[in-house]
């Protein structure tokens, strides 16, 4: 089957030809999925079997569903094909459908719907759950799903390959087209999908990415990039549109800043991350389509596949943690097919520096790497089961037999057992309780052999808890006076500021007033130094294979030409006065300063595995007697201080040793209780606060730390427990880092060099360092308390 | 030592960090908001399962307080059941525990808003008065109801808050929610005073608000 002649003349009007993987998916009888570098016309690849379908005659009822991860994409999509659509005389509809979709739109969608939805994975779970569903559905041809290689990396994708296999029972000869960018293993993305045949596009030129030139070497420690503002400057200065990203939303702010400082010229440069308000990034993007900006810094949040008109360079300033990622921030750049990409590194200091170079070889190899879960979990959440079971039931009756079968189908529930089915059936139903039954009560009953609702009305609060993504709690931050919203800030950063305290929001210097109504009110204050620069934000850590990349740079005086000359002298240095960390080898340090003993440990695990490294190793420190004070956690190493020296490490440093600890630990750990609340909202035992909840207050929300400790007490090997127990290994704690670092370097190396080794000095230079216990929270809070006291002259 | 004394409507009082009121003067123990079978309630109305043991946890750190503090009399100031429902579908080892701890001295039980029409309105004992929801011009009182709460380094606790008129306990109930202390109606009734933070130890702050 070849193109329609209107659509080969359409495409000869635009002055455009088909890409041959275009025309490929175009002739696809079967489920596809194509790998396409951005700016390679995936989306129109993915439509233009649709629109060649709905010019042969009309359609009754919804064709084709598309789904991205972004609200913001569907709205663009829906820009972009109504130009395709109206020159080619169709006449259909094409309709978005989030979040942001008004009720009357949405009751009218469920009666009628369009030919072409463009929808969320949330709201495609929420029009599933509904029991019209199947006529809704029922002729659907084809599903579209963009990002896919987003989607996979978390629960959302897992809900998402539910709902496809639902969809595939609903509408039988259902054929799926996804859509990626660039990724380490297409062969795992398309098994993710339950098989898909994989159509590779042309990868195009290679890119144009080099290290930025600075007037002045990197600062030892920090993050910031600032010292290298005048030079990003210039490089903008000679740009028609740049990008620059930074890892964090605080370091964004902060550079914003900064290039402000030295905008000499007044170009107009804006900001754009996750924390700022809605209207204040719709505004950004915007202009920036317009073509009234000639540059935006901006966090992850424009990392997704938005077209972005003239972006003619990316600046990267920090690390990238991750060479995928690079990779397809790199692609936002010329955003012409053909045309090569420009890019530039900035390293924010001088252990960034060797990473830079590990990072920018790894492009050159083409060698990506998996983030997060891994590039594909092999195994989706059992949480998100829970919670489709739910919305299942509020379709109407399930047969659990056919459920189950349904669920298989679904790539990443391939190899799960009828007895994990069984226990978040039992859950959902139940409580899933070993000690006591809800005998009357039940959330779901089961009547002539099919599973329902026990109270229908039910069904309503279900559906506003529909979701995956459990983002940390956070307030919005307004003017005092009135105003637009500002941004949002976490709940835990709020609760540390008290009135008068100035922080960073939006490139602007705040001042704390109060917190009325759930909402932060704040005025304004001109001021370059902010009391408080930081909010937490969350911190990427370096992925495995670029650290192997990094430890393999440092180790091999061979490889150093491709460093600079002050990086060279600093590893030389290094050998002179320690030993160099080497593959294979865990390479540790013992030295005294001002009185103080330090070890090192130069893991290369990652920040959140040498963070929990950090916590478990003190602890057999505390236990050993060696009485540890602190330590602070980097990408790449772990350094601890404490009042007697580590004389022999390998006794510490066993993975039987760390996991005695683990267990005991991670009951009471923080990260445990966050996993804990995630795991709890997606299986649907704790409910998302809700706006109109908030400002009641009172009962409305239960704190999942109290339920997670009775849980504990009472019925320990529940499955809420152990599905947390698995997130927090997989995840935040990353032990599965430490396990493997333990393993592939068993030979352990430990130099007691005569004071601070240089690849140790930046570490004692870092921020973040974490005081050991001992301390303990009661104190903490006991002192705070006793000095509010004092300070409002009433005795304690 | 965990406890925290304090002076209210010239009385002697001491917070105990469990959420509970002690007189010393009178032998009177305190509490209020207790909420049995609150997780049966949300199950019957078709809301999500709770891990079912919330009524046991809320008796036996009733039981230990009693145990501690061995007092004349116990008040309980309040939303004692989470309904009436909840009330009388309380298991039957739970009933007898119940009754068992209120017999073990003379109980009082004032009637809440959750308590359909059981227990007396008001309690007038030695000059003050014991009631569900403080009466705004009528103290000074101790009273229940708002399930209080407040901040300190980050952490949010059950707190009594305790102003000029009115003495306002935490709930005393497992799984209950908090209202912050800054809360419009909170601050109408204890404009200044100090809040008292559950936990481990009972930790006195001081009110304050900007604005």
């Amino acid at each position: 089957m070849s193109l329609p002649e209107r659509i080969i003349d359409w495409f000869g009007r635009q002055g455009w030809e088909p890409h041959p993987h275009q025309l490929e998916l175009f002739k696809a009888q079967d489920d596809t999925l194509l790998i396409a570098p951005t700016g390679g016309g995936k989306t129109l690849a993915g439509f233009l079997p649709t629109l060649a379908d709905l010019m042969e005659g009309p359609h009754q009822g919804m064709h084709t569903v598309y789904v991205s991860p972004l609200k913001a994409l569907t709205h663009d999509i829906a820009r972009n094909l109504s130009r395709p659509v109206a020159d080619l005389g169709l006449d259909i509809r094409i309709e978005d459908r989030t979040g942001d979709t008004g009720a009357a739109r949405r009751a009218r969608q469920r009666v009628d719907p369009p030919q072409i939805l463009l929808t969320t994975p949330e709201s495609l779970a929420l029009m599933l759950s509904y029991p019209e569903a199947p006529r809704i559905f029922a002729n659907l041809k084809r599903v579209v799903i963009d990002e896919i290689h987003a989607l996979a990396e978390s629960k959302r994708g897992d809900q998402l390959m539910l709902g496809l296999a639902r969809l595939r029972n609903l509408a039988p000869g259902l054929q799926v087209a996804a859509l990626s960018a660039t990724v380490e293993d297409p062969g795992a993305l398309a098994e993710y999908l339950g098989g898909a045949r994989i159509v590779l596009a042309d990868p195009g030129p290679a890119p144009d990415i080099a290290m930025l030139d600075t007037a002045q070497p990197p600062p030892w420690a920090g993050g910031g990039g600032r010292y290298a503002a005048r030079d990003v400057m210039a490089a903008i200065e000679v740009a028609r549109l740049t990008l620059v990203f930074i890892n964090t939303r605080a370091q964004a702010e902060l550079f914003f800043q900064a290039l402000w400082d030295v905008n000499d010229r007044n170009l107009p440069i804006g900001l754009h991350h996750g924390s700022l308000s809605r209207e204040v990034r719709t505004r950004v993007e915007a202009a920036m389509a317009a073509g009234e900006l000639r540059a935006v810094v901006a966090t992850g949040s424009l990392d997704l596949g938005i077209d972005w008109g003239d972006v003619d360079l990316v600046i990267q300033v920090g690390a990238p943690k991750n060479v995928k990622r690079l990779v397809q921030r790199i692609g936002r750049a010329n955003h012409r097919y053909n045309a090569p990409s420009r890019a530039r590194i900035v390293p924010a200091n001088r252990f960034e520096v060797i990473e830079c170079t590990a990072a920018l070889q790894a492009v050159a190899a083409g060698d990506l790497d998996g983030e997060g879960r891994g590039p594909v979990a092999k195994w989706g959440g059992l949480d998100v089961l829970c919670q489709q079971i739910l919305l299942t039931a509020c379709a109407g009756p399930f047969d659990p037999a056919a459920l189950f079968a349904e669920f298989r189908s679904a790539g990443p529930y391939g190899a799960l057992s009828r007895a994990q089915f069984d226990d978040c059936l039992d859950f959902v139903a139940t409580g899933g309780y070993a000690l006591r039954a809800y005998d009357r009560w039940q959330r779901l009953v089961e009547r002539g052999g099919l599973w329902q609702l026990r109270d229908p009305r039910a069904a309503r609060m279900i559906r506003m808890n529909i979701g995956t993504i459990t983002d940390t709690e956070t307030l919005k931050v307004r003017r005092r006076h009135g105003g637009a919203p500002l941004g949002e800030i976490e709940e835990s950063f709020a609760a540390t500021l008290t009135a008068g305290d100035t922080f960073l929001i939006g490139g602007q210097t705040v001042r704390y007033d109060r917190l009325r109504d759930m909402v932060v009110e704040v005025t304004p204050k001109p001021s370059r130094s902010p009391k408080i620069a930081v909010f937490s934000g969350t911190k990427l850590a370096t992925s495995t294979q670029l650290s192997a990349r990094v430890l393999d740079l440092i180790g091999d005086p061979a490889k150093w030409a491709s460093l600079p000359g002050e990086t060279r002298d600093w590893l030389a240095l290094q050998r002179e006065i320690s030993v160099l960390p080497q593959p294979g080898t865990l390479t540790c340090e013992s030295f005294q300063r001002a009185g103080m003993h330090y070890f090192c440990a130069y893991s290369f695990a990652g920040r959140n595995a040498n963070q929990t490294l950090g916590l478990l190793l003190t602890r057999r420190m505390e236990e050993a007697g060696l009485g540890p004070l602190g330590f602070v956690a980097t990408d790449y190493a772990l350094l601890i201080w404490s009042m007697d020296p580590v004389t022999d490490p390998a006794p510490f440093l066993t993975s039987e040793s760390l996991h005695a600890g683990l267990e005991d630990w991670l009951a009471e750990n923080a990260v445990m209780k966050r996993s804990f609340r995630n795991v709890a909202t997606v299986a649907g035992l704790l409910h998302r606060n809700l706006p109109g909840q908030r400002k009641s207050g009172r009962q409305a929300t239960f704190s999942s730390d109290i339920i997670y400790d009775t849980l504990r007490r009472h019925d320990p090997e529940h499955l809420l427990l152990r599905l947390t127990r698995v997130e927090a290994m997989r995840g935040l704690v990353d032990f599965g880092r430490i396990e493997e670092m333990l393993a592939a370097r068993p030979l352990i190396v430990h130099a007691t060099p005569p004071h601070v080794t240089p690849l140790a000095a930046p570490l004692l230079l870092e921020v973040g360092k974490v005081p050991i216990a001992g301390l303990g929270e009661d104190r903490l809070m006991a002192e705070e308390a006793a000095r509010m006291m004092a300070e409002a002259g009433l005795a304690a | 030592m965990a406890d925290h004394p304090f002076c209210f409507a010239g009385r002697d009082f001491v917070a105990r960090p469990s959420g509970a009121l002690y007189w010393p003067a009178e032998g009177m123990l305190i509490l209020s908001d207790l909420h049995l079978g609150k997780s049966q309630r949300m199950a019957r109305r078709g809301g999500t399962l709770l891990p079912p043991f919330e009524t046991r946890e809320t008796l036996d750190r009733l039981a230990a307080e009693i145990q501690a503090i061995r007092p004349a009399l116990l008040a309980l100031l309040g939303d004692i059941f989470d309904d009436d429902a909840a009330g009388q579908a309380l298991p039957a080892p739970e009933r007898a525990q119940f009754d068992s701890l209120l017999s073990t001295q003379q109980s009082f039980l004032v009637a809440g808003n959750h308590d359909g029409g059981s227990g007396a309105p008001l309690l007038r004992h030695s000059g003050l008065q014991l009631r569900h929801i403080a009466a705004p011009g009528q103290g000074p009182d101790i009273s229940g109801h708002y399930h209080p709460k407040a901040r300190i380094a980050g952490r949010s606790r059950a707190a009594f808050l305790v102003g000029r008129d009115h003495l306002i306990l935490p709930a005393f109930g497992h799984y209950t929610g908090g209202l912050r202390h800054d809360h419009p109606s909170l601050q109408a009734l204890v404009p200044n005073g100090i809040a008292i933070l559950t936990g481990q130890r009972a930790l006195a702050i001081p009110l304050r608000y900007t604005g």
